[in-house]
Parts: structure tokens; C-alpha cells; sequence
């Protein structure tokens, strides 16, 4: 197919067609939630469950990819299913209208291949963790703050985020700082790259690995955990 | 005995990239976080030489450790 005659030089055949067989469920439709939809989407994953409860508000307005002037007050979830029609409309997109809590959690993440952390908040990622990893879902964790950002990818028996926040009622440092334009684009790019690896099963994920990134030094840290 | 801190991100405003700490033996994690003047809960990841390391963990000289603050965002 032509639509995907660029990704074919990096895949094989094989990996391509199955591509469109896989689910993967992005939680959070946001700032690195947008990104990665639409990634996916190109990529060409066939099914995505994109989950989110809120509406674009105009403070979304600087980092949001899916918020504009069009779409302030409308749901992100459907947002995030209507904008993917247009690019890919071979993908097909469930929206689920929902904030994610431990009681709904798995049954909104099973059956799904991988699992992408694109929310704004430390419990959830928590709570996303623990849920993945109870059954069995490899979890790609992204996270944003200011100049600054993290990617690791979470199989079911690592628990990496216990490290990462290591007592569980930490306030990130976005709280303080916001998020600008360009450090979503940049994690969920690498969230992406992870979510492409854990499926097809070749090159290596941030496995036990924490990549913590500071664009404002421009310094990029693999650090072991 | 001497301790190498290398401080990431937020950490680094008016403390630097790098911070050495002499003291007799017996220094934990928690003691030089103490002396920096950063609030437990500011630290996320705590690494001592590239490694998980924990607060109260008895430091050896020319041990580095790295911290780093959390980020939760999306």
C-alpha cells in the first residue's frame, strides 16, 4: 500500500501487515497523548483506544496538538477519533469518555496490546502501572515538566514507576513550571518509537531504563534503574 | 571522605551541575540532601554510582550520587 511505502524500508513486509492487527490504548488525549495518536495512526496500528474526560480549554491552546480554534469545548476523545478519520481512516479509533481510576481501569486497558501513560498526573500513572502490570500489558510511560521530560517502558513484572516516584503523594515539577510548545512532540516521539519496538519485537526499549531528558541544557540521560 | 552530587534539571538552580561534599565517614543520601537544601520531596529518582540507591544508604568515599526531580506531566 502506498500509504506506507516509507515505513516499509525500516520493517519488514511481515511487520507491516501486522501493524494493523494490534491495539494499543493511549490514556490521556492531551499534550503527549495528541502526539502519539497521531503517530500511531501513521504508523498505521490498527486499532487505538484513546481515553480521556475532558474538553479542550483555551490553556491547551500552546502544546495541545489536537486543540485549536475549532475544537475549544469539544470532548478530546472524539476530537482525537475525528482528526485520526482524516489522516488514517484504515485505523479504527474507539473514544472512551472517561477519566481512568483504579475500579475502571481494567476494563478500559484490557485486550490491548500495549499501553501508552499519556496522562497529566503521578496517581494515574500509578494506578496505570499497577493495572498493566496485574494483567500482563507492557505499559510505555511518558512523562513532561517544563524544559524537562521522561520515557521508560514498563513490562509487567518491572515496576519501574516505584522507583520514579518513589513516595507516591509527589508533586511534579510541571505543577511549578507548565509545559511549553515543544517538549510533548519530543516524548511522545520517543513513547512512539517504544510503543513500535515493544510490538514488533526488535531493537531494544528503555527496559529498566529511564530516559530523562533536559532540553534546556540539552542533555539526554539513560539512567539504569 | 569526599562525595561527588551531580544534580539534575530544577535541582541544578542555585546549586549547580556538581557539587562535592567532604565529611567524616557515616553520609546517607538524606545528609546531603539535607545540606543542599532540597525538600525530600523534590527528589525522585536517586541514584548512588548509576544505581537505584535509597536515603539512608552509608555512603564510601568517592561514591557519586545523582538526583533528580519528578516529573508527572502530559
Amino acid at each position: 500500500m502506498k500509504r506506507y511505502i516509507k515505513n516499509m524500508n525500516m520493517l519488514t513486509k511481515e511487520e507491516n501487515d501486522r501493524l494493523g492487527k494490534f491495539k494499543v490504548c493511549v490514556v490521556g488525549c492531551g499534550g503527549l497523548g495528541g502526539y502519539v495518536i497521531e503517530m500511531l495512526a501513521r504508523l498505521g496500528i490498527g486499532y487505538l483506544t484513546v481515553v480521556d474526560a475532558d474538553k479542550f480549554d483555551e490553556t491547551n491552546l500552546n502544546r495541545q496538538i489536537l486543540s485549536n480554534t475549532d475544537t475549544l469545548g469539544k470532548s478530546k476523545s472524539i476530537t482525537a477519533q475525528e482528526r485520526i478519520k482524516l489522516v488514517n481512516p484504515l485505523v479504527e479509533v474507539e473514544p472512551i469518555n472517561k477519566r481512568v481510576t483504579k475500579n475502571n481501569c481494567e476494563d478500559i486497558i484490557k485486550g490491548h496490546d500495549v499501553v501508552v501513560d499519556a496522562v497529566d498526573n503521578i496517581d494515574t500513572k500509578i494506578i496505570l502501572q499497577d493495572t498493566c502490570s496485574n494483567i500482563d500489558i507492557p505499559l510505555v510511560h511518558g512523562a513532561i515538566g517544563g524544559w524537562y521530560g521522561q520515557v521508560t517502558t514498563i513490562f509487567p513484572e518491572d515496576k519501574t514507576l516505584d522507583i520514579l516516584y518513589v513516595s507516591r503523594d509527589k508533586k511534579g515539577i510541571e505543577k511549578e513550571l507548565g509545559n511549553p510548545s515543544f517538549t510533548p512532540g519530543l516524548v511522545a516521539s520517543i513513547q512512539v518509537s517504544e510503543v513500535l519496538k515493544v510490538l514488533i519485537k526488535r531493537g531494544k526499549p528503555l527496559k529498566r531504563r529511564v530516559l530523562f531528558i533536559d532540553t534546556f541544557e540539552q542533555e539526554y540521560e539513560v539512567i539504569d534503574v | 571522605m569526599k562525595i561527588e552530587v551531580r544534580l539534575f534539571a530544577t535541582l541544578r538552580k542555585g546549586r549547580g551541575k556538581k557539587v562535592y561534599i567532604e565529611e567524616d565517614e557515616g553520609l546517607t543520601p538524606k545528609d546531603i540532601i539535607d545540606q543542599l537544601k532540597i525538600d525530600e520531596k523534590d527528589v525522585s529518582i536517586l541514584l548512588v554510582n548509576g544505581r537505584d540507591g535509597k536515603l539512608d544508604t552509608v555512603l564510601k568515599d568517592g561514591d557519586i550520587v545523582s538526583l533528580f526531580p519528578p516529573v508527572g506531566g502530559g
